[in-house]
C-alpha cells in the first residue's frame, strides 16, 4: 500500500462555439506541483485554438497559464497529459507552503458561507473531541447530506444550495465540507486533481478538501469516496474554493452558445 | 459598470469607492476637531500662520496693492478656473459647474526650514508604508512580532489575498502617495490620513500655481518660491523607473481612466497630457503576446507602466469584479507574470485603512527603527481596558468613532454633544468597546484668505504629493492646501464651502 503508484493522466477540455469567437481568455490551473509524495515524471499542457500569454504562480502556489482564444476560433481544445508517481501518506500533505497565512483559510467565501444546513451538520459532529476523527465524521456527514449524483448541480452552486438540494458532485460536497470546517474555526481549502478509479474514462476531474490539523498540517478528506487521499490521487491546484482552484476558467466575447466536453483518463502504469 | 463620483470624492480613494475617508477634518470634522457647528475650535489656541516670518515679503507686497485690483484679480482667477471647468463641462455632466472648486488668491506660505522637516517626516512615513505593504503580502513579520493584531488584517476588506507573494517591479507598492496633514503649532504637524490608493487633486496643485504665475508674476520675483511645475515630468520618470522586466527600450507609460463620466477625468487627461503619455480606457487595452497592449493605428503596442485611476475591484473582470467594464481582463495575470507595472499596486488600501491608521507610529518604528517624525492624531483603541477607562472619563472632550465606520455615522463629537447624547453613547461604547476608537480634538491652524472686507483667517489642511521609485522618494515642495472658506469652519470639503490655495515653499 505504501508502494509508489505511477499514474498516467490525460485530461482534455473542449469548447465548441456556435459562432466564431472574436476574443477570449482562459486561465488554466492544470499543472501539478512536485511534492515529497508526488513526483512529476513528465507533464505537458497543450492547446488548439488558443495561444499562450502568461504563466505565473498564484498566491496558493498553483501554476497558472493564461491563454487567449485565437480570434475567429470555433473550437478550443486544452489537453494536459503526463505521468505522476504518488505515494500514500494517509492524506497528510503537511506544512503550509508559500505566504498565505492560515487565517485566510478560516474565512468563508461566498460559495462556502455556512447557513442553517451547515450549522446542523456541524452540530451533528461537534461532540467528537479529537479533531482528526471529527473531520472524518464531518466528511461522512457531508456525504450523507449531499448524495453524489452527476448532472444535478450547477457550477456556481453554494454549499447551502447543495445541502438544500441534497445532491451534487465532488465540488459541491467539498464546498459543504469547507463551509462546515471553517464554521468550526478550522482552516480548510479546496483541492482539484485526479483520482485513479476502476473506470479509467471519467467525465470530470476530481475535487476534495484539505483541513488544517495541528501537528500534522494539511490533511486531505475526499468526501465523495469517504477516505483520505492516498497514492491514487494527483493533486493539481488548491484554493479557498472552486473559483480559485478551477482547472479552466475564463471570459470571452461573442453571442453564440458553447458546448463544453471534458474527458479525463487516469490509468495506473 | 460605470461609477460616478462627486468632486468631493476626488478626495477619497479615487474612483468607484463609496467609502469616505475616515480621519480627515473635512469628512466628519472629527479627528481634526469638532465640526463647523462647534464654537470650541475658535476658542481654542489656534495658530495663525499669516503672521509668521515666511509671509513677510508677501505682506510687504500686499500692503502696496490696491484692494480693487486684488478683487479684480480674484475674479480673473475664478474666470480662469471657470474656463478650465468648461473644458471639463463639455464632456461632463450637467452638474459639472458644481464641481468647480473655489480658488483663493492669497498663497499659503511655508518656509524652507519648516518644509525640510516635514519632507523628512513624509519620506519616513512613505518608506514605512511600502515596507509594511511588502511585509503584509509576504511573511507578515509585524503580526508575528505581535506589533499589530492579526484581526487588523484578517478582518479587513482592504486586504487583497491575490497579492500574497507578489513582488511588484522595483519593489514599489505606492508609486504615488498623498499624505493629508494639519498643523497645530510651530513644529506640530499631524497626519490625518495616508492616501495610498489613488490620491487625487494634484492637477489643482499645478493649476493653482500656474494661475498665480499668470496673475502675479511680480510676486515670484520678490519671493523665491520652489517650483512645482516639474511634477508631471517627475511622475513620468518615477513611473518609468518601476518598469517591469519585460520592458524593451524606453518604458511606455499610460494613464488608465474609468472614462469621461468619472469626476476626476479632467485630472486624468491633464496628467497624461502633461506627462506626454497616452490616456487610455479599459476597452483600448487587451492582453496581446503576454503583454497588456493598447490599440494604435499601427496595431497593438505594449504598455510597460500603467498609472491606473481605476480601483482594484474594477481593474480586471477575470480576476476581480466580473461585472467591471472599466478594466482589462487578464491584466492581473500579466502583472503577476512580470509583464506590466500597475501603479499603485493592487492591495495598497490595507495601508491607508482607518483601523490600520492608529498603528502607523508602530508601523514606522517597526520598519525604520526610528521614532516617527510626523505625529498621528493620538488614538485610543477602546478594546484596551486602560484606553477605555480614559475615554469614558473624557467623553466630553473626545471624538469617538466606530473602527470600521465611515462618513461620520455612529460617532460622538464630545465637545458639541449634550449630556444626554454623551450618556446614550456611553452605553453603546460599554456594550461593545472593541468597536470604537477615540481621538482628541485638534486646534487646526488658520491662514489668511482674501475677502471683500480684507484678509480673514480660515482653517486649512495640506496634501503633499509623494512619488516612490527604486531611485528614491520625491516630494513636490508644497502640495495642495484646502481651505474652509466659511468663517470658523473646519470643513475644507469643497461641497461645504471648501476651496484651494496655491501653496508656497520658500527657498531658504
Amino acid at each position: 500500500m505504501h508502494d509508489p503508484l505511477r499514474l498516467h493522466v490525460r485530461h482534455v477540455t473542449t469548447y465548441d462555439y456556435e459562432t466564431p469567437v472574436p476574443w477570449g481568455l482562459q486561465q488554466l490551473r492544470l499543472t501539478p506541483q512536485a511534492h515529497k509524495w508526488q513526483r512529476i515524471i513528465n507533464w505537458t499542457l497543450s492547446y488548439e485554438g488558443a495561444q499562450h500569454e502568461a504563466t505565473f504562480e498564484d498566491q496558493h502556489r498553483n501554476t497558472v497559464d493564461l491563454v487567449s482564444v485565437e480570434p475567429g476560433a470555433t473550437s478550443l481544445r486544452i489537453t494536459c497529459e503526463g505521468e505522476v508517481e504518488a505515494i500514500d501518506t494517509a492524506g497528510i500533505v503537511g506544512p503550509q507552503a508559500g505566504y498565505c497565512p492560515l487565517w485566510l483559510f478560516e474565512r468563508p467565501t461566498p460559495r462556502t458561507e455556512a447557513g442553517p444546513g451547515c450549522a446542523a451538520l456541524v452540530d451533528s459532529v461537534k461532540a467528537e473531541p479529537k479533531l482528526l476523527l471529527r473531520l472524518h465524521d464531518l466528511s461522512a456527514a457531508v456525504a450523507g447530506a449531499v448524495r453524489y449524483e452527476t448532472g444535478v448541480s450547477q457550477v456556481g452552486w453554494t454549499a447551502e444550495q447543495a445541502l438544500d438540494e441534497g445532491r451534487g458532485v465532488c465540488q459541491d460536497q467539498t464546498h459543504v465540507f469547507l463551509a462546515c470546517a471553517r464554521a468550526m474555526g478550522i482552516p480548510a481549502r479546496y483541492v482539484s486533481g485526479y483520482l485513479l478509479m476502476e473506470k479509467e474514462e471519467q467525465d470530470a476531474s476530481h475535487a476534495w478538501a484539505e483541513a488544517w490539523v495541528p501537528d500534522l498540517g494539511w490533511v486531505g478528506f475526499d468526501v465523495a469516496n469517504g477516505i483520505s487521499p492516498d497514492n491514487r490521487y494527483v493533486r493539481v491546484a488548491t484554493g479557498l474554493d472552486y473559483g480559485e482552484a478551477a482547472p479552466v476558467s475564463g471570459a470571452r466575447h461573442g453571442t453564440g452558445g458553447e458546448k463544453l466536453s471534458v474527458s479525463v483518463e487516469v490509468r495506473a502504469q | 459598470m460605470q461609477m460616478t463620483t462627486t468632486f468631493d470624492e476626488m478626495w477619497g480613494r479615487g474612483m468607484g469607492q463609496s467609502q469616505g475617508h475616515s480621519a480627515t477634518a473635512s469628512d466628519d470634522g472629527a479627528s481634526g476637531g469638532p465640526n463647523s457647528r462647534s464654537s470650541r475650535m475658535t476658542q481654542a489656541q489656534t495658530m495663525y500662520e499669516g503672521l509668521r516670518p515666511p509671509y513677510a515679503a508677501f505682506d510687504a507686497w500686499l500692503k502696496g496693492e490696491n484692494p480693487g485690483r486684488l478683487l479684480r484679480k480674484q475674479h480673473e482667477a475664478e474666470e480662469v478656473f471657470r474656463l478650465t471647468g468648461i473644458t471639463f463641462n463639455v464632456y461632463g455632466r450637467a452638474e459639472a459647474a458644481e464641481r468647480l472648486i473655489p480658488f483663493d488668491i492669497i498663497p499659503r506660505i511655508i518656509s524652507g526650514r519648516e518644509w525640510a522637516r516635514l519632507a523628512k517626516g513624509i519620506e519616513q512615513r512613505v518608506r514605512a508604508i511600502n515596507a509594511f505593504l511588502h511585509d503584509i503580502y509576504h511573511r507578515q513579520e509585524i503580526i508575528r512580532a505581535g506589533r499589530i493584531p492579526v484581526e487588523m488584517i484578517a478582518r479587513n476588506a482592504a486586504f487583497l489575498s491575490k497579492m500574497i507573494g507578489v513582488e511588484p517591479p522595483g519593489g514599489v507598492y505606492t508609486h504615488i502617495v498623498g499624505i493629508d496633514l494639519v498643523r497645530t503649532g510651530e513644529d506640530e504637524f499631524y497626519v490625518l490620513e495616508d492616501n495610498a490608493r489613488t490620491p487625487s487633486g494634484v492637477s489643482y496643485m499645478l493649476e493653482n500655481r500656474e494661475t498665480m504665475l499668470q496673475m502675479f508674476p511680480e510676486l515670484f520675483s520678490r519671493n523665491r518660491v520652489r517650483p512645482v511645475s516639474n511634477y508631471p515630468l517627475a511622475l513620468r520618470r518615477s513611473l518609468a523607473a518601476c518598469a517591469p522586466a519585460a520592458t524593451r527600450g524606453d518604458p511606455v507609460v499610460a494613464v488608465l481612466t474609468p472614462g469621461l463620466y468619472n469626476s476626476a477625468y479632467y485630472e486624468h487627461s491633464f496628467l497624461a497630457d502633461k506627462m506626454g503619455v497616452e490616456l487610455v480606457e479599459g476597452h483600448d487595452l487587451r492582453v496581446v503576446g503576454g503583454r497588456v497592449a493598447m490599440r494604435t493605428t499601427e496595431g497593438y503596442k505594449p504598455i510597460d507602466v500603467l498609472y491606473r485611476r481605476v480601483d482594484d475591484d474594477f481593474l480586471d473582470p477575470l480576476n476581480f469584479n466580473p461585472e467591471s467594464g472599466l478594466g482589462v481582463p487578464g491584466i492581473f495575470d500579466v502583472y503577476r507574470a512580470g509583464g506590466i507595472t500597475i501603479a499603485n499596486a493592487p492591495g495598497t488600501g490595507i495601508a491607508d485603512d482607518k483601523a490600520v491608521y492608529s498603528y502607523m507610529p508602530e508601523i514606522v518604528r517597526f520598519y525604520t527603527g526610528e521614532a516617527p517624525i510626523l505625529q498621528n492624531v493620538p488614538t485610543w483603541r477602546c478594546n484596551e481596558p486602560q484606553a477605555l477607562r480614559y475615554v469614558l472619563d473624557n467623553l466630553h472632550d473626545l471624538v469617538v468613532k466606530e473602527v470600521h465606520g465611515s462618513g461620520g455615522y455612529g460617532m460622538l463629537v464630545g465637545p458639541t454633544s449634550s449630556k444626554k447624547e454623551i450618556a446614550t453613547f456611553r452605553e453603546k461604547l460599554l456594550a461593545n468597546p472593541g468597536n470604537y476608537i477615540a481621538q482628541p480634538t485638534l486646534a487646526l491652524s488658520t491662514v489668511p484668505i482674501f475677502t471683500r472686507a480684507g484678509l480673514a483667517p480660515r482653517h486649512v489642511d495640506l496634501r503633499p504629493y509623494v512619488l516612490v521609485s527604486p531611485d528614491g522618494v520625491t516630494i513636490t515642495p508644497g502640495g495642495l492646501t484646502r481651505v474652509a472658506l466659511k468663517k470658523g469652519s473646519l470643513v475644507v470639503n469643497s461641497s461645504q464651502g471648501g476651496g484651494t490655495k496655491d501653496t508656497w515653499v520658500l527657498e531658504e
